[in-house]
């Protein structure tokens, strides 16, 4: 009995950090934007895709690289040349190097050196280092996923700065949708689930507890498995979250965020370049998602398409932890997420997992209802 | 509430000739629906599109589903994106009513529909104990939305804006899961039909495989009524204290609330009749031709495919809405070939909409208003709006 309840525990608590990591990205956006960013879920599926699609260009056996790797190569060598078009044009023009070019050249850059750390993972696939290569892999994906972001924010978001707040919440949607639907052509991902390939190795560390049987590998009482993948995992989200919290909170960066975050206008005023640093929190959401897609594709190998309603849920349910924490409030993420997850867990384990987007939404509504802010979260009085 | 404020003597009699104009656009909307049912149907299957026929069809339930939802999102400016369960609500009320009802009353679930309810027109007498049946029904369903509607607007008396589409897309999610794992196969045999006693029938509505075997009741005759209902009573509203009242809360709650509107009370009414709508809706979709009743297709996806046709059409414009259910309704048709482009196409129209004009096509005003006519005048004047 003991057993089962520390073995859910530790299962919540990896599932947990997980959706604390896609819920960092919610919060952050909600922090400074004061709006849901609706695409935050695809963007983590589409990590987890990027992983899948990086790990079979990698080299990883069973299954072919998909279209995506050819088209992500001509679409940054097209941002390099349209980036150079761009100043050269503006320098003939105006004798002047518009801004623009140097955005796109950025995002080739960036894109570029995904491209080498794609390499560099086959590489280290070649010779034996596959937790190295898989490390690798989580970088490149975060990095593809950081330049979707920014693109993101840039192309759809900025524009809608000072509209009203449901114009912004439908965009989202729009741009959501418009990700679901990209990603299931036949030259991006295609329609069909994948199976993710296995980078890192799921065996278990140690048991503890439980009472063995007669033979040796049989139990009465199966005990707590700590699982490597499951300690990577939590890991990995854990070190992610503690380097976003000295981020926000220790840095100049950081302060900048939370002054934005405080008044946009204001932190204008000071001297804050607030397009940057709005930029900066989309890429940072983007790439902790996409981080979290990858951990969670190695968690659970069978990938599905981009709209498929279990993967899109995912993100809906790490949204429904930000907000259980106080959306706005990074450390209150981390515990909804951590919550959201034992939740999810502990309903798995004892009542049937069909269920468990009830007790979620449940959940959800009920704090709403007992505290709209959030757990964490600060009430807010409307002023007129 | 309302009527109790004003004075007895400030009521204007009912003369006949009021109750006239009061009725006669009711029996304008049966009129058109019977026209519809008896006249454009069966013509358009002489001239061989059987297809039109159906998506004539189609086009009458997705209007209903926009308009409804024009009230909540256009009118009162709140952001529900869980239309789609109250959709199923209505569905598997009423499917539940017509599949075991008519093997209670009839001895079988085929159709006992009359001229009304049959799809070429062609049924025995004009409105027959089936059409009862499945007016019942729709109107059960609708009942069963509104009271689920009346549950979820109650939030709106704490939460606001993003939480509240939060909230409904809990709701909805909530909702799909509940029918897809708390209900069983449907019953087939007649027999035990007969001796399940009629508060456990509600327990087998197909769960996750969809509810099959459903009579096919949705005719022209029925979409169309309800479509034409629905365009009526949103107008009335729109034109009355209420919708006055729902736009004041969607340009200024704040002030609106500072001018004596009750916002809590009427967001409340503004979920809890579209929500009854959008059970109808829910209801006819369930009979129509060739649709297998899933709770899993009614999810966020159905969701946001209303809330596009609200967008587009204009938030707050019924006559916009109506076009944009058209439109959506007739182009993924004509799209066929490059279906998988459809959704893109799609979204990146709503992200393009919110860039240029975020009011959508129409706004909020109505095709039938002069400024409407005067703004396209200027506009081709112009070449600008």
């Amino acid at each position: 009995m003991t057993e089962k309840l520390i073995q859910t525990l530790m299962d919540g608590l990896a599932v947990g950090s997980l959706y604390a990591l896609i819920a960092l990205g919610y919060t952050m956006v909600y922090g400074i934007l004061k709006f849901i960013n609706f695409a935050h879920s695809d963007v983590f599926v589409l990590g987890a895709w990027m992983s899948y699609t990086v790990a079979l260009c990698a080299g990883w056996p069973d299954g072919q690289p998909t279209h995506m790797a050819t088209w992500v190569l001509l679409l940054l060598v097209g941002i390099a040349v349209a980036g150079g078009l761009v100043a050269g044009f503006t320098y003939w023009r105006r004798k002047r190097i518009a801004p623009a070019a140097y955005t796109l050249w950025l995002v080739s850059g960036w894109g570029w050196v995904a491209v080498l750390l794609v390499l560099l993972a086959r590489l280290l696939h070649q010779n034996g280092f596959d937790i190295i290569a898989g490390g690798v892999i989580l970088v490149c994906s975060m990095l593809t996923c950081g330049v979707v972001g920014f693109a993101l924010e840039r192309l759809a978001y900025k524009p809608l700065r000072n509209a009203p707040r449901l114009n912004v919440l439908i965009t989202a949607i729009g741009v959501s949708l418009f990700l679901q639907n990209l990603g299931q052509l036949d030259w991006m991902f295609g329609t069909r689930p994948q199976g993710m390939p296995q980078l890192l190795p799921d065996k278990v560390l140690f048991n503890f507890a439980g009472t063995p049987g007669a033979n040796p590998g049989e139990w009465l009482v199966q005990p707590v498995r700590v699982r490597l993948l499951d300690v990577i995992a939590a890991g990995t989200s854990i070190a992610l979250m503690v380097g976003l919290d000295r981020l926000v909170f220790h840095s100049k960066l950081g302060r900048a965020m939370r002054a934005v975050s405080f008044s946009e206008r204001n932190a204008a005023l000071m001297g804050i370049p607030v397009d940057k640093v709005v930029s900066f929190t989309f890429v940072l959401g983007a790439m902790l998602a996409a981080a979290a897609g990858f951990l969670y594709s190695q968690k659970y190998p069978g990938l599905g398409q981009t709209a498929a309603a279990v993967w899109v849920l995912l993100g809906l349910k790490a949204f429904v932890a930000a907000v259980v924490g106080g959306i706005g409030n990074i450390r209150g993420a981390m515990l909804g997420g951590l919550l959201i997850g034992l939740a999810e867990m502990f309903v798995k384990a004892y009542q049937s997992p069909s269920v468990v987007d009830i007790y979620v939404f449940g959940i959800l509504i009920a704090v709403l209802l007992v505290r709209p802010g959030g757990l964490l979260g600060k009430a807010t009085v409307e002023k007129v | 509430m309302s009527g109790a404020n004003l004075q007895p003597g400030l009521h204007r009699p009912s003369t006949p000739a009021a109750i006239v104009r009061a009725w006669a656009p009711v029996l304008g909307c049966l009129v058109l629906a019977i026209v519809m049912q008896l006249v454009v149907g069966p013509l358009l299957v002489r001239m061989g599109q059987d297809f039109a026929a159906k998506l004539l069809l189609d086009i009458g339930t997705n209007a209903i589903l926009a308009v409804s939802l024009t009230m909540v999102n256009g009118f009162t400016g709140q952001f529900s994106i869980g239309h789609a369960a109250f959709m199923a609500v209505g569905g598997y009320v009423a499917a539940g009513i017509t599949y075991y009802g008519s093997y209670r009353l009839f001895g079988s679930p085929d159709l006992a529909a009359g001229m009304l309810s049959t799809s070429t027109g062609a049924g025995s007498g004009l409105f027959t104990k089936g059409d009862g049946l499945f007016l019942g029904s729709i109107f059960a369903g609708g009942l069963v939305a509104a009271g689920c509607g009346y549950l979820v607007g109650l939030p709106s008396l704490r939460l606001k804006g993003d939480y509240l589409a939060i909230v409904t897309l809990g709701f909805g999610e909530i909702v799909r899961v509940l029918i897809q794992t708390q209900t069983t196969d449907t019953l087939y045999d007649p027999d035990t039909i007969a001796q399940t006693p009629a508060w456990e029938l509600p327990k087998y509505l197909g769960g996750a495989l969809g509810f099959s075997g459903l009579p096919s009741y949705t005719s022209l005759f029925w979409a169309w009524l309800f479509a034409a209902l629905t365009i009526l009573v949103a107008y009335r509203i729109k034109a009355s204290t209420y919708g006055r009242a729902f736009l004041s809360i969607r340009e200024d709650e704040i002030a609106s609330e500072a001018m004596g509107v009750d916002t809590t009370r009427y967001k409340v009414r503004a979920f809890t009749i579209s929500a009854f709508f959008a059970g109808c809706a829910g209801a006819l979709f369930a009979h129509t031709v060739g649709v297998q009743l899933n709770a899993g297709e009614l999810g966020f996806a159905k969701s946001f495919d209303i809330i596009i046709m609200v967008v587009l059409g204009g938030m707050g414009s019924i006559s916009g809405a109506f076009f944009a259910a058209i439109i959506l309704t007739i182009l993924p048709e004509l799209l066929r070939n490059v279906a998988e482009y459809r959704m893109v196409a799609y979204a990146t129209a709503l992200i393009l909409m919110m860039l240029v004009r975020p009011e959508g096509l129409l706004g909020v005003r109505e095709i039938w208003e002069k400024r409407t006519w005067r703004a396209i005048a200027r506009i081709g004047r112009r070449g600008t709006p």
